[in-house]
Formats: structure tokens, sequence, C-alpha cells
């Protein structure tokens, strides 16, 4: 297995605050590997350390086999980085913004436009090619700035809360955006604030909180941590409720309760294949069953579970400061 | 800009050209110092073309400048407007140059604290080549602020001595001293938390020594310790180099205080700038 990404330790301190206090990290090449956490949590810290805009206070990182101390010149040759504020030049044009970066990478004149010119049509731009960006919508502006990315295809590209503040549809095409991008054999590092997100994209996910790694593996380990999920049952008598409730108290062995909804039934933290036997037995008591559902629990619960409090309530400036 | 502007623009992501421009993993060699700085250049002057009324503090304040001193003072001054304009013009455009250098801090400031500022640290090129790229610019705008000081000193009556050469030098000798000059803006615009503090900063110190200098009248007048500081202001110097390239009289060691301004200038400054540019934010 080769790692794309391997700290020790990592972490960094402005002043008092201890922004990322000891982080250890192996991110697989080839893989989206999603760090989770709330504002302020160390997450832009980190991909900034990464990213070699930031120098660590202690510990080491190697990035696609270099040291991001050391050779960080190397680095920052083989990955790029989408900020959490778009990267972007607002007073350029977005097709200047592209050339601009491809002349930056050593493309000389011509080939530059062409590069250009191929980024702008694949990310849906070339219509508003020649549009001053700040006059660019915010799911535009995201895909100008992944365009920019990736004017050079990275080993390894940041993506620092890729999809904060866009509409639904911005944000289901920089999903689909990393997907490719993956699919193409880049190694992405994103950060989140959505559990959704994280879940949806990531191979394994880290969850952070106050600088460090309070869990990590992949979405179903993280969820199989906090227990198995609750079984639905929907009868189809409301008034077979009660004998429902005893056969599967009798087989589950765990407390049956009874939903808002008079012909429903929850039951939790029942393994499996014992809900196999208990759905059985509820035929053969000749109880019909409308719906049933097994599900797991959500990214939201597994946060809550870790840290003892919400994802979304904490209020912290720190990434600010950094 | 409304949102069905938007709409109509907002294409989908192609996902086939989109693959397409991913397979190619084409990686050219790192530019050049020069190169970089160059493109950064580019930068600068695309966004003067976009944005035109940019130009507008180094072309206006010029002309409103010569006008209202020429005028304004020209006749008690020297007898007569026109007189006074022969030594004059140079004074002034030393101090316009002067001034436009305090745009250089005031820019770069407001580039720092944009995300796009993180893109080009986190690329592999000669890192000051964003500070290169940007004087490079600015040497375009004091050039354009110094051609139309002087056609406009041309046509109200100017008639330079040295004739063209002696002007083109003048002009040069100003150049490397604003740049110089600017360097002291730029280290300022790094540390600042916005423009408008770089922009008070720097003309709390231009100002004193626009004024308090050989720029406007003779310094004989002048209290002995005024006198004083005029003759070791660095203002003056390039006013009394100006003044003598343009009318072809070199009398004085002007131009060679001018060079050791700018080489101490630039040795302190430069250094400091790309430390704190540098240096993590």
């Amino acid at each position: 297995m080769t790692l794309a990404i391997e700290t020790e330790g990592l972490v960094k301190t402005f002043g008092e605050t201890r922004a990322v206090d000891g982080i250890d990290l192996g991110v697989k090449a080839g893989s989206v590997f999603g760090v989770l956490g709330p504002n302020g949590a160390g997450k832009t810290t980190t991909i900034r350390m990464l990213a070699t805009l930031l120098q660590p206070t202690a510990g080491s990182a190697r990035v696609l086999g270099h040291d991001i101390v050391g050779e960080a010149d190397i680095v920052r040759g083989l990955v790029s980085l989408t900020g959490q504020f778009a990267s972007v030049d607002e007073e350029l044009t977005g097709r200047e913004n592209l050339i601009l970066l491809a002349r930056l990478l050593g493309f000389s004149r011509g080939p530059a436009g062409e590069r250009s010119a191929e980024l702008l049509e694949a990310f849906g731009l070339t219509e508003a090619a020649d549009r001053l960006v700040s006059t660019y919508s915010g799911g535009m502006r995201r895909r100008l700035d992944i365009a920019s990315s990736i004017v050079v295809t990275p080993d390894l590209l940041f993506l620092d809360e890729p999809t904060t503040g866009l509409d639904p549809r911005s944000r289901n095409q920089v999903w689909d955006i990393v997907r490719i991008l993956v699919a193409a054999g880049t190694t992405v590092l994103l950060t989140t604030q959505y559990l959704d997100e994280a879940d949806q994209l990531a191979d394994r996910i880290a969850i952070i909180d106050h600088g460090r790694i309070i869990a990590e593996g992949t979405s179903a380990e993280l969820k199989a941590s906090v227990g198995t999920g609750a079984l639905h049952v929907r009868l189809h008598d409301p008034g077979a409720r009660a004998e429902a409730e005893r056969v599967l108290a009798a087989t589950l062995g765990v407390t049956i309760e009874r939903d808002t909804d008079p012909a429903a039934l929850i039951a939790r933290g029942a393994t499996p294949d014992r809900i196999a036997v208990g759905l059985a037995e509820l035929v053969n008591a000749g109880i019909t069953v409308e719906e049933f559902a097994l599900g797991q629990p959500s990214l939201d619960e597994v946060f809550l579970s870790l840290t003892g409090h919400p994802a979304e309530t904490e209020d912290e400036t720190e990434e600010d400061a950094a | 800009m409304t949102a069905t502007d938007v709409t109509t623009v907002d294409q989908a992501v192609e996902a086939a050209t989109l693959r397409a421009a991913l397979s190619t993993r084409t990686r050219p060699p790192r530019p050049g110092p020069l190169s970089a700085s160059l493109t950064f250049g580019w930068r600068a002057i695309r966004k003067i073309r976009h944005v035109p009324m940019q130009l507008f503090d180094v072309t206006m304040f010029p002309i409103m400048f010569t006008l209202i001193f020429t005028f304004l003072f020209g006749g008690a001054l020297a007898g007569s407007p026109r007189e006074y304009l022969q030594v004059l013009l140079p004074g002034i455009l030393v101090m316009t140059v002067t001034m436009i250098t305090v745009y250089t801090g005031m820019a770069l400031n407001t580039d720092i604290h944009k995300g796009v500022f993180d893109r080009f640290r986190s690329l592999p090129i000669w890192r000051p080549a964003v500070l290169a790229g940007m004087m490079l610019a600015d040497a375009a705008r004091y050039t354009m602020a110094a051609a139309v000081v002087i056609a406009l000193g041309i046509v109200l009556g100017f008639r330079p001595g040295g004739g063209p050469l002696g002007v083109v030098a003048a002009v040069a000798l100003l150049i490397v001293f604003s740049s110089s000059l600017s360097w002291i803006w730029s280290s300022i615009g790094m540390k600042m938390q916005t423009p408008e503090t770089v922009m008070q900063m720097s003309m709390t110190v231009l100002f004193p020594l626009t004024f308090a200098s050989n720029v406007f009248v003779d310094p004989d007048t002048m209290p002995g310790w005024l006198q004083a500081f005029v003759k070791v202001n660095p203002i003056s110097h390039v006013t009394t180099a100006c003044r003598e390239l343009m009318h072809g009289s070199i009398e004085t060691g002007a131009i060679g205080w001018v060079l050791l301004w700018s080489a101490g200038l630039t040795v302190v400054f430069a250094p400091l700038t790309l430390r704190l540019y540098r240096a993590e934010r």
C-alpha cells in the first residue's frame, strides 16, 4: 500500500492556541480521504501545513514521499490546493486566470491557451470564459477554482471545504468533479463540515475535534463503532401492535419502543441476523408487516456519541486566526 | 448582473471532456525567474485593461498638481508661471511619481489577503516573482505618469535645456528611486491589516518629505532647522538631480546621492519585504 500522505504527531500552535494538536494520518494513494469536523477543529490548518503554506510547530509529514519542510519545493510541484475561500483572481476573466496559472506552471503561450480552453470546456465555463470572475456565481467560481488546481493534473489535490456555501446543484457538480478526478488517478484530501459530503465522497474519514483525530475509518466502520442502527417495523393492522411487540421483544432481546405512528415499532441495538429471525417470527404469528427498514446511524449520531456535542453547534474562530 | 444572467451561461460540467483534460499529465519544465516575473507583470497590466479607471490617479493628479501649482504660485514665486514652471516641473514630476509608489503597498496588501495569494504561494515558482512582476507593472505606471506631466509641462511652456536625452535620463533615475522607495510600502503592506492603513502610514511619511523639500521653493528663505532637513531629504536630492538632468547642467553630486539612497532603501527594505512575504500568516 502506497501512502500519499503520512503524518506523525503534527502540531501547529498560534500563540496559546493549539490549532492542530498531534495528528497522525495515513492516506492511501488513489483514494479520497475526508477530514470531518466543525469550524475551528483544525482542518484548514492541517491542510495548509500539508500544502507547505504553514510550517508545523512539531511533528513531521511526508507528502507523496517528500518531507513537507525539507522538500517543500518538490511537494509544491506535485500537489494542488483549492482553498476555503475561492483562490481565483476576481479582477481577471476566467480564461485569464487559467492562462496565468498555465504560464506560471511553465506552459508556453500557445499550449497555455489550449489548456485553458480545454479546462473551460470541461468545467462548463466556455460561455463565461471572457467575463470577469467578479461576475461569476458561487458555483462557477468554485468550478474555476478547481479547474485552476488541475492545470497540471496533480498527484494529490487538497480541497478545503469545497462545497461550503454552494447551492445543492453546484454541490452535486463539485461532487461529480471529485469523483472523476479520483477515477483519473488523483488522490484527494478534502475537509468538510458536512457529514453527508464525507459519507458520499470519502473512502476513509477522520473525525477531528480541537486539533485531534477522535475517530478514523470507513464511513461504515465509524457507524458500526456507535452500534447498529434501529429496526423500524410498520404493521398492516395497528391492533396487532401489542402482539408484535411481545414477539419482537422475545426474539430480539432488546427493548421495543412504540413509535408515534400507532402501527409502528422501533427496535434499537439488535444484530441483523436476530432481526431476520424476528421478522420471520412475526410472519409465523400471523402478523402482516407492511414495511420494515434497517437504518444506519447517521454521521451526526456518530459525531455526537464520539465528542459528546453535536457537530454543528460549536462556534470557534481559531480557523480564522490561522 | 442578475440571477438569470448567471443561469444562462452556467453550463453543465462535461464529464467526458473533464476526463480527457485529466488524462493529460503534461508537466512542462518550471518557468525561470524572469518568465514568472513577466507573467505576474502581465497579470497587473491585464487588470488595468479591465478597469482603466485605476489609471485615474496616475493621470488626473499629475495634471491637477501641475496646473494648480504653476498658476497659483508661479507669479508670486518666480515672476511668471512660465518661469516658475522651468523650476517646478521637475519637482512636480518627482512628487507625483513618488506619491504613486504608495499604490504598490496598497495593491500588495489587497492581494495578500485574498485566496489567490495562497495559490501563488503553493506554486513551484521563484517566490519573489510575484513582487518583481508587480514592480514591473508599477514601473509602467510611473512612466505613464511621468509622460503625462512632461507633456503637459511642454504644452504650458516648459523647455528642458538638456533635450530629450536629459528628460529620459531624469525619468529613468526617478523610476529607479521610486522602485527602491516602493519597497518601504511593500513591507508595510505585508504587515498591515487593510489597504487604508497602508495608505495612511505611507502618506504620513511622504507628505512631510515632499513638502519639506526643494520641490516648490528655494530653501534659502526657510528657518535654519528646516533647511538642514531639506538638505538631507532624499526627495530634495531626486528633485535636484532631475532638474540638473532635464536642464543639462550637472553641478552637484545629487545623482550620486539618489543612487546611494536607492541602494540603501533596497538593501534594507527588499530583504525585509521578502522575509515578511515568506513568513506565514
